[in-house]
């Protein structure tokens, strides 16, 4: 049996609890991603799939229902733990690609490990430069981000999202504003560090075509998760 | 990226490199703030110096006098009537009391540097049909030259004084048409009189001095003034100069004399060194202020500006503390920095202000004081100011949810 990284419970989250305005987003939401496995999350714009990528994510809490990260129960842990298992376990990529642009993209991809260790290390420097190779812009190691294209900014963010090893990727429409040649090549990329390493993914996207080519579809609707074999929405 | 700098520091110094015009603009101004607390700083302690060196080499630093002399009533008794106005008697230039005793015990006391006798009285010193009014003092000149430095203020002459010599101020010696060499009748209250030559002129700093100025021997101002033996003051130098207050009232209160000090005798001087030392503080205080507010507003923008690069730091693990000591940073190093600069800024207007600013006679306006004391604390202090500056957009940016911050 597949050992899951993430599992939710009747997650639901609600906003302005206990006012008049009080408006549920997220209703009884069961999901499991397995080791390994690319999960596509489609659904129409304000259907909830951004506010379930912050939760499973540990950037925000649910409301009610149980979330849990390779086993751990994260509804008892304060902020410090929540921040350090958001460290070393997932990695998250964005749509705007949010580098920080005071910083080359050797630096960017370091940054996660950095923020750990506290120092820069030579082991540090071994590993972003490892990742810029894989991804592609070894020799751009030494660019400040501001100075690259779209695509290749997408692929340091990429490279920096795997920099700590993650055992989940959350990927936010990643390829949204790129051109199709570039979001081919960031979702290969995406798709050959998922087989060769084994990171598991949960990629939300607008685009059917990528969304076919992962393991799995879960379909969000109305703050939903539609059952299984429901037909795509084009 | 520097190995030994930890994740803070390299970023905190990254974003202000990154956002260079906006560094810039607020390192000038902790600069100008920094620079007019060192300028003003460092004026204000060489024009009191200044003043201090002038007062204290030019009188004694506590100064033994005989006592007042006053009426004593007769006791209220059966059948005697007090009067109700008791007048005051006139003062009669006496000898202190025993003074040889009190001079050994003043030259025992360890916080005591030199003592020296001395007798003053009026007299009149003639010259032709030119006469005038001087304070004749007689002083022993290898002590009394410790005490007020006679010898630095000889403007003509030498400063020597056997018993047929006077050093006279350069006003005085105008008014009577005397130049060094020339003889003078002096003569006393009393009648008795004595020529003497003027082996030097003195300039004291102050034409009302200098008008009634008249140094001799004191066996010879004994012997003018009547008093064979007797001395009328008591002069004493102290290591301390601020303690001199308080040595005086500990002689005052042990021996049978009035002792004065220089802080007593110069109290105005004292109120205005301690208004402008008020007025300083209030204008260190408000630069101060102002500095930290254009520190707290650049850095308040700077999260707002970077609150997508805060949220994504967030997601990738940064602890609040994290972000909250990058922020702290940032104005620390502001601060830092900045009073580097103004410290030099400060130093160099002071150096020229002193190169251009000269009194009457052409002598320097002050000393040119430039302790390490001073640019060590205006670090510090603009340091800290910076830090405790940043404390609010610190706060704010560790606070953000990076939530809502990524989404902008």
């Amino acid at each position: 049996m597949a050992e899951d990284i993430l599992r939710l419970e009747k997650v639901c989250k609600a906003y302005n609890v206990g006012q008049p305005t009080e408006t549920e987003v997220l209703h009884d939401i069961d999901l499991e991603v397995d080791r390994g496995e690319f999960v596509a999350l489609i659904g129409p714009s304000g259907s909830g799939k951004s506010t379930l990528l912050n939760i499973v994510g540990l950037l925000d809490r649910p409301t009610s229902g149980r979330l849990t990260i390779k086993g751990q129960d994260t509804a008892v842990l304060g902020d410090t733990e929540l921040t350090h298992l958001r460290g070393h376990t997932i990695g998250f990529i964005f749509q705007s690609h949010l580098l920080i642009s005071a910083f080359t993209a050797k630096e960017n991809v370091m940054m996660p490990l950095l923020v750990d260790r506290g120092f820069p290390s030579p082991e540090i420097e071994a590993q972003a430069s490892r990742l810029l190779d894989q991804v592609g812009l070894a020799k751009f190691a030494n660019h400040l981000v501001s100075n690259m294209s779209g695509g290749q900014q997408q692929r340091v963010a990429v490279a920096r999202a795997l920099a700590m090893n993650p055992d989940l990727v959350l990927a936010d429409e990643p390829t949204g504003n790129l051109d199709t040649k570039s979001a081919e090549a960031v979702f290969g990329l995406m798709r050959e560090v998922n087989r060769a390493v084994g990171t598991s993914f949960l990629l939300v996207t607008h685009n059917l075509d990528l969304a076919r080519r992962c393991d799995r579809i879960i379909e969000v609707v109305d703050g939903r998760i539609q059952p299984d074999g429901a037909p795509l929405r084009s | 990226m520097n190995r030994w700098l930890p994740f803070e520091w390299i970023a905190a110094v990254r974003f202000l490199r990154e956002g260079r015009l906006q560094t810039l603009f607020i390192i000038g101004g902790i600069a100008i703030g920094v620079g007019v607390i060192v300028f003003m700083s460092a004026m204000l302690a060489g024009l009191e110096a200044n003043f201090i060196k002038r007062v204290l080499t030019s009188q004694p630093q506590i100064q033994l006098l005989t006592p007042d002399q006053v009426a004593r009533p007769l006791r209220n008794d059966h059948g005697v009537i007090e009067d109700a106005i008791v007048q005051r008697p006139s003062q009669r230039v006496i000898s202190i009391d025993q003074w040889p005793k009190i001079r050994n015990q003043m030259q025992a006391m360890p916080e005591i540097t030199a003592v020296s006798p001395t007798i003053s009285g009026s007299a009149l010193a003639i010259r032709g049909d030119a006469s005038r009014a001087v304070t004749l003092s007689g002083i022993e000149p290898e002590s009394y030259f410790t005490i007020v430095r006679v010898p630095d203020y000889i403007a003509a002459g030498e400063p020597r004084l056997t018993s047929d010599d006077i050093i006279i101020g350069i006003e005085l010696a105008k008014d009577l048409g005397a130049v060094v060499g020339d003889k003078l009748n002096v003569q006393a209250a009393s009648g008795a009189n004595r020529v003497l030559t003027v082996t030097g002129l003195v300039d004291l700093g102050n034409k009302g001095v200098n008008q009634r100025a008249a140094y001799v021997a004191l066996r010879t101002a004994q012997s003018l003034l009547g008093m064979v033996g007797g001395v009328t003051t008591i002069d004493i130098t102290v290591q301390d100069i601020y303690a001199a207050e308080d040595i005086a009232q500990r002689i005052q209160a042990a021996n049978l004399v009035k002792a004065d000090s220089w802080i007593k005798t110069n109290a105005q001087f004292f109120t205005a060194v301690r208004a402008q030392e008020t007025s300083n503080t209030l204008i260190r205080v408000f630069v101060g202020l102002s500095v930290a507010f254009g520190i707290a507003a650049v850095l308040i923008v700077s999260v707002i500006q970077r609150s997508k690069e805060i949220g994504i730091l967030r997601a990738m693990g940064t602890s609040r503390g994290q972000i909250m000591r990058l922020f702290l940073l940032q104005g620390g190093l502001l601060g830092f920095i900045g009073s580097l600069f103004g410290a030099a800024m400060g130093a160099g207007a002071l150096i020229y202000w002193h190169a251009v600013q000269r009194q009457a006679d052409g002598s320097e306006l002050f000393p040119l004081i430039l302790e390490r004391r001073l640019f060590l604390i205006t670090a510090v202090l603009a340091t800290v100011t910076g830090l405790l500056a940043a404390t609010a957009p610190a706060l704010r940016a560790a606070r953000l949810d990076p939530v809502v911050a990524i989404r902008g």
